[in-house]
């Protein structure tokens, strides 16, 4: 199993324990990722602004992942999406394809649709799968339960996705906390949206967004939030303390990405996967292990 | 405007063709196929907490030709891109997309929201949203991450083949 890692722009930046437990899991379980230097945005804030231009710079992307030979893989939900898209129309269009090879022609760069784009939580619950992680585990988490977040573009759009999943009823992150052990919570809302796509544009708008599901797990008594998302992580960690300041409520909920959860029931220290860079001390849930 | 004109329709001051205009852009096909069910707003998230925006609403002034009172609201920057409604929708509007083709529409006709002139700035100074600088590298270095270079060449380049460089010009001299 080789990819080529694509961080985007905010994990490299805002969501380093996200990346470095990531890379962590990933060489336990024998996915090899590949850096390469010259990935740039993917693309997603352009598409409101418009939408060859997104097909342009996912599409330069996309060129670069496939001279390598590799299929790429993100830990941002709306980079996956926005590059599946992409991935898909420029596949299945020649015309387009064409349209957008002409221009992209001016970074000396020409995509031919050949490789695949998957979300890094698709890679461990598809090209990994449930069984080998299960022969690699060696810490039980069953004391633990956790608040399954799946944002919107890990699944949607759904016709982009083929038939991963559901999004009515997903179970693949569920599924994936499930296997080290830990309790996957059942809440309100489990399907809705951070906010986060309009955090720049109304402030006040986006944090009552995440402040619902706030209320909500916070009422599970979950250890944390399990997110596989960066953007949602600027909403639920980030902006935590200031929802807690603005609506006069306390949460100080812990949220923890993924391969955090993962790399801990593999065996793998929380030093090493980035855990003093929780914003949220997940103290005394660390206490438990 | 007072609140009562605001809510008054001057049918002579619409523009019958805009939904057309909607429906030649990748995205926007299915506008025509909506009966106003209302499943859109219903299980919107931002609607639940924001009244300003309304899928179902957005759609209706669009097919009636409300063409300047839809590019020029703030409302239509409101979609949060969740999908929730696209997904939902028993029409297939594929309101998500159909959003993204009103807004690039807007952009065109001189509308671009600030927030989005500030990404686009950012985008075309580093390639990315967030700048990389030697701080963060550093950063990188001692978690044992490896080092990241800026690529702004790339996107400036990008930028250039659609105008969008042109459009930061044209938003910042406003600006001033």
């Amino acid at each position: 199993m080789r990819y080529a890692l694509f961080l985007g722009c905010t994990v490299p930046v805002r969501a380093l324990n996200y990346e470095l437990s990531a890379r962590k899991v990933a060489h336990k379980l024998g996915i090899e990722l590949v850096d390469i230097n010259d990935f740039s945005c993917c693309g997603f804030p352009v598409k409101s602004v418009d939408r060859d231009t997104f097909l342009l710079m996912a599409a330069k992307n996309l060129s670069l992942a496939e001279e390598k030979d590799l299929d790429l893989v993100s830990l941002c939900s709306a980079c996956t999406s926005i590059l599946t898209e992409a991935n898909k129309e420029l596949k299945e269009e020649e015309s387009l394809r064409k349209k957008i090879n002409n221009k992209l022609s001016v970074l000396g760069r020409k995509y031919e649709g050949k490789i695949k784009v998957k979300h890094f939580t698709r890679v461990l619950y598809e090209d990994v799968g449930l069984e080998k992680i299960r022969e690699n585990l060696k810490v039980d988490l069953s004391k633990f339960s956790f608040a399954a977040h799946y944002g919107c573009h890990y699944l949607k759009p759904s016709g982009i996705y083929e038939d991963f999943d559901d999004v009515e009823n997903p179970k693949t992150l569920d599924e994936l906390i499930e296997v080290t052990g830990a309790k996957s919570v059942l809440y309100e809302d489990k399907k809705s949206c951070c906010g986060g796509g309009i955090l720049g544009i109304n402030e006040m708008t986006a944090l009552k967004v995440a402040k619902n599901k706030l209320d909500h797990i916070k009422s599970t008594k979950a250890d944390a939030i399990c997110l596989i998302c960066p953007f949602c992580s600027i909403m639920y960690e980030g902006s935590q303390k200031k929802i807690e300041k603005q609506f006069e409520v306390e949460y100080n909920l812990p949220v923890l990405y993924y391969p955090q959860i993962l790399g801990l029931a593999l065996g793998i220290s929380p030093e090493e996967l980035g855990f003093k860079l929780n914003r949220i001390k997940p103290r005394e849930m660390l206490a438990k292990l | 405007m007072s609140e009562n004109e605001e809510k008054i329709i001057k049918v002579n001051e619409l523009e019958p063709n805009f939904k057309y205009e909607i429906q030649a852009e990748p995205g926007g096909e299915n506008i025509t196929r909506c009966f106003a069910c209302g499943t859109c707003t219903a299980g919107c998230p931002i609607r639940e907490v924001n009244d300003q925006f309304n899928p179902r609403k957005i759609i209706r002034m669009a097919l009636l030709g409300m063409k300047e009172r839809v590019l020029s609201s703030d409302f239509i920057w409101l979609c949060s891109s969740c999908y929730t409604c696209a997904e939902r929708c028993p029409q297939e509007v594929k309101i998500t997309d159909l959003m993204n083709v009103i807004k690039n529409i807007a952009v065109r006709e001189g509308y671009i929201h600030p927030s989005f002139v500030a990404q686009m700035e950012a985008l075309n100074s580093h390639g990315r949203l967030y700048e990389i600088g030697e701080f963060d590298n550093e950063k990188r270095t001692k978690l044992g991450l490896p080092q990241i270079e800026e690529n702004a060449e790339d996107t400036k380049k990008l930028f250039k083949q659609k105008g969008v460089d042109k459009l930061l010009q044209v938003a910042k001299e406003g600006e001033e």
